[in-house]
């Protein structure tokens, strides 16, 4: 038998009052070699930053392999390293930060190799579902190029997930509407 | 001949270990016009399919380790004193699609006090905040699948969406499941809400009976006796999908 799935409903505009962490950001412990920031801004359809968001990431370390237990591949070896992020604010002003690794390729079926790339959810007020999008890497022109799920994506769209390097890390904007709109995935 | 049928070649499937797809009214749409914050706030552009890959089909552990104490699951105690309102707990078990419990998954909670206000520098509405109570806990399942809260029968509260709006009492849920792919944010609602059909929020799921997967039960077996009445909440997140290769897309 298989049973249905509890509806999804918006998150409002006082999430803040429990879901950020102190680490929440902190896909990686402050002081882990090779971290960087991820920065960015989220835009409504008038252009106006989104204060009252939330943004989650998931990620593979530098070596693919990711923070999970139930057996999928090697875990990480990476120490301390979460693979999740979670930025969000009570006195948002739209903008994000996270603090991470930039992941390495993972594999995708048929011997396929997916490039280095993070998945992110988007909440906020406004919202009654979350939105799917991912963080891929300008300075991985190659492995972007061979990349299978970019592959999908209209080419058009494609530059709309690509993060630029900005202040020793990365930017990241994410617009929900308009000319750049960002490409949204069906999970 | 060959007996297979015609398919298109779709080099990029989902990977083994891939989750359901589910209906597309399983969830309100993001593009919802009595819900008048979605105006500006959901793509317009159509979803990109996305293979579940091993970034999808993998999630955080966060379980034991989000949970400081037991105080966390208890929102009674988390001030010198006791708050005002109607104790209530609020249990239930966390399953995937197949019915199978989901354990040591964090499960997260906000909700307003009981006369309908948040404890947030936003939430403007002049009801009186409660300075015993913050409103915000968490907890993670058991083996079973199993969560429990202790805390007070939130209020209904008017907002700004259209003229005399009011949502129905509410307990927000924040769900990690074992997958990315599982992650899931939804409200609780209480039987007979007198609000329920004038809420936008509410009524954004089209089908009837999901709607229902929203609402409380009371339980007067789950109470605490002469203590706290009871409601029971199961949830449902995203299970395998029927076999690794069905064709869904």
């Amino acid at each position: 038998m298989i049973f249905a799935t509890t509806p999804s409903q918006t998150v409002g505009p006082y999430f803040a009052i429990a879901l950020p962490w102190p680490d929440g950001p902190n896909a990686v412990p402050d002081g882990t070699p090779g971290a960087i920031a991820i920065t960015g801004i989220v835009y409504d359809g008038a252009g106006h930053p989104i204060p009252d968001h939330l943004i989650e990431t998931w990620q593979a370390d530098p070596d693919g392999r990711f923070a999970d237990l139930y057996g999928y591949g090697e875990p990480s070896e990476l120490p301390g390293f979460r693979g999740f992020a979670r930025s969000g604010a009570e006195d948002g002003d739209g903008t994000f930060e996270i603090v991470t690794v930039k992941p390495g390729a993972v594999p995708a079926v048929g011997g396929a190799i997916q490039a280095p790339h993070i998945d992110v959810t988007v909440f906020a007020r406004g919202m009654l579902n979350r939105c799917v999008t991912r963080i891929y890497f300008a300075d991985e022109v190659e492995a972007n190029a061979a990349d299978p799920v970019l592959a999908r994506v209209p080419a058009d769209r494609r530059e709309t997930l690509i993060a630029q390097p900005a202040n020793g890390g990365y930017r990241f904007d994410i617009r929900l509407q308009g000319p750049a709109e960002t490409v949204f995935f069906d999970i | 001949m060959s007996s297979e049928p015609a398919t298109i070649y779709d080099p990029i499937v989902d990977t083994p270990g891939n989750y359901l797809r589910e209906r597309e009214d399983a969830h309100p749409p993001l593009d919802y016009p009595p819900y008048k914050s979605t105006a500006l706030r959901h793509p317009k552009q159509p979803l990109v399919y996305l293979p579940h890959t091993i970034t999808e089909i993998t999630g955080p552990a966060l379980g034991d380790v989000r949970v400081r104490s037991a105080d966390d699951s208890n929102l009674l105690i988390q001030h010198e004193g006791e708050p005002i309102g109607e104790r209530i707990t609020v249990s239930g078990r966390v399953f995937d699609t197949e019915g199978k419990p989901i354990r040591d998954t964090l499960v997260e909670i906000w909700q307003a006090n009981a006369a309908g206000r948040y404890l947030h520098r936003w939430d403007n509405w002049p009801a009186p905040l409660d300075p015993n109570f913050s409103g915000a806990g968490r907890t993670a399942t058991d083996a079973e699948g199993r969560y429990r809260f202790l805390t007070i029968k939130p209020g209904p509260y008017p907002w700004g969406n259209h003229y005399n709006a009011w949502r129905p009492a509410h307990i927000h849920f924040s769900l990690m499941g074992r997958a990315f792919t599982q992650r899931l944010v939804t409200q609780m609602y209480f039987p007979g809400d007198p609000f329920f059909p004038y809420d936008p929020i509410f009524n954004s799921v089209s089908d009837p009976a999901a709607r229902r997967r929203m609402i409380s039960s009371f339980s007067i077996h789950a109470t605490e006796p002469n203590w706290a009445a009871a409601y029971e909440f199961d949830i449902y997140l995203r299970g395998p999908a029927a076999t690794p290769f069905e064709a869904t897309h």
